[in-house]
């Protein structure tokens, strides 16, 4: 599984890359985050708004900071 | 005295179990508590000043620790109510359903609907490329494009708060007004200029932005959360502003000699419109950082018009916003935004030295 945080870099991207950790964490998984800033390569996601969560390629929300028990949720998903 | 410790064993029980209140109820308690305060403010900065501290009443210090008690509180009750509001309308609109609001709008009308959508879509600066690139590959307008970009950062609801709070209703709403027509006039010139070409080349290889479904179906419940974590955020962000700006306006207040600043950000002076907007650019604040100074100024005798055009220019315009924007803009159309944008700015701030 890849989980990658796509954001320039402002507070908000900082603010999601930070719940992501906690949720990785608190699920234990053995997986690697991504931030991606280069804007071009954000727009090869086809999003709309940032910051943004994708997991293995998929976007699963997009234009706000989802909090940590969200993205565990989404992220269990995948665990199993 | 069994039945006695038995009954109140259950009282105990049934207040410890959470109890299911519902969001109308909790929405409605707050509201209600809320409004009684608010309604009484003024009397409990009175007490509190004069007979809890102390102060003569009728003294300079007095009358400037009560200015202080009341507004503080006053302000930050009505940003907590307008933050959580605008945060919850901001559910209903996101970017993508704006886009599809505006896409195939003819201009003018397009101008005017994207500059009030820019009120209430949710938008952070760190989006301006991404939201640029969908709105255009979908169709909308350059100009209109840029009335959105406009009008978001311009007229937020931090901004409106405390212009209404510090400066009343009529700063307030003629804040709103100027910023719309600006947005909308700035866009259209520059629709009217047609600088399509300008636009980086790259932008025409991305694939459209789609549409993002998984931020429309939310309930209720997560909608209210949104406005509370709104309250949040930008209530921690700004209070300190709050606080200095009501103190500096509390200081001031009948000791400084006005007339100070007047004669540079005067209405008199033919320059000083210009010269706010010229420094108010390259500066780069939150609405709430910009307020103490705008308090000061017009405290000590600058225009209106001066410092609307110096607070507009300020949250309006800026450098990092520009240098995302520059992904996608070449420097001819970055310059023309700039320019066209500083220029309605001036205007406004001139119409209202002339009006008022």
């Amino acid at each position: 599984m890849k989980i990658q945080v796509l954001g320039p870099g402002c507070p908000k991207c900082f603010a999601l890359m930070n719940h992501v950790r906690i949720a990785v964490a608190a699920l234990n998984l053995p997986t690697e985050i991504e931030k991606i800033e280069d804007i071009k390569e954000i727009m090869k996601f086809r999003v709309m708004s940032t910051p943004a969560l994708v997991v293995d390629g998929q976007v699963k929300f997009s234009g706000r900071v989802a909090s940590s028990a969200e993205i565990k949720e989404i992220l269990s998903q995948y665990a199993s | 005295m069994a039945t006695i410790r038995l009954s109140l064993n259950s009282f105990y029980k049934s207040i410890h179990e959470p109890v299911f209140v519902p969001n109308w109820l909790k929405v409605g308690l707050t509201a209600i508590i809320w409004y009684l305060l608010y309604k009484n403010l003024a009397m409990i900065a009175k007490w509190l000043t004069y007979s809890l501290l102390g102060f003569t009443l009728g003294s300079h210090l007095g009358a400037a620790v009560e200015f202080f008690i009341f507004e503080v509180p006053k302000v930050l009750m009505l940003l907590v109510v307008v933050v959580y509001g605008v945060g919850v309308i901001r559910t209903f609109f996101t970017p993508e359903r704006t886009r599809s609001l505006l896409a195939g709008k003819k201009e003018s009308l397009g101008n005017v609907l994207a500059a009030m959508l820019g009120i209430v879509t949710p938008f952070c600066s760190c989006s301006a490329v991404p939201l640029f690139i969908g709105f255009i590959k979908s169709g909308v307008p350059v100009g209109v494009t840029f009335s959105f970009l406009i009008a978001a950062p311009m007229i937020n609801e931090v901004a409106v708060v405390l212009l209404f709070g510090m400066f009343g209703l009529k700063v307030a709403t003629i804040y709103v007004f100027t910023g719309l027509l600006i947005a909308i006039l700035t866009g259209w010139v520059i629709g009217r200029l047609h600088m399509e070409k300008y636009i980086e080349d790259w932008v025409n290889e991305v694939e459209t932005p789609l549409e993002n479904n998984s931020n429309v179906s939310i309930s209720w419940q997560e909608r209210l959360q949104v406005g509370r974590d709104a309250v949040q955020e930008i209530v921690k962000k700004v209070w300190l502003y709050i606080v200095l700006g009501i103190a500096v306006g509390a200081g001031i207040h009948g000791y400084v000699p006005t007339g100070m600043m007047a004669g540079i950000l005067g209405k008199n002076s033919w320059w000083s419109v210009p010269l706010a907007v010229l420094i108010g650019v390259p500066m780069y604040s939150n609405a709430a950082g910009i307020i103490p100074i705008a308090q000061a100024l017009l405290e000590k005798g600058a225009s209106l018009g001066s410092v609307l055009a110096f607070m507009m220019s300020v949250i309006g315009l800026s450098l990092p916003e520009l240098i995302i924007l520059r992904n996608v803009l070449k420097m001819p159309l970055i310059l023309t935004f700039v320019g066209v944008l500083t220029g309605g700015i001036i205007i406004v701030g001139y119409l209202f030295n002339l009006i008022f």
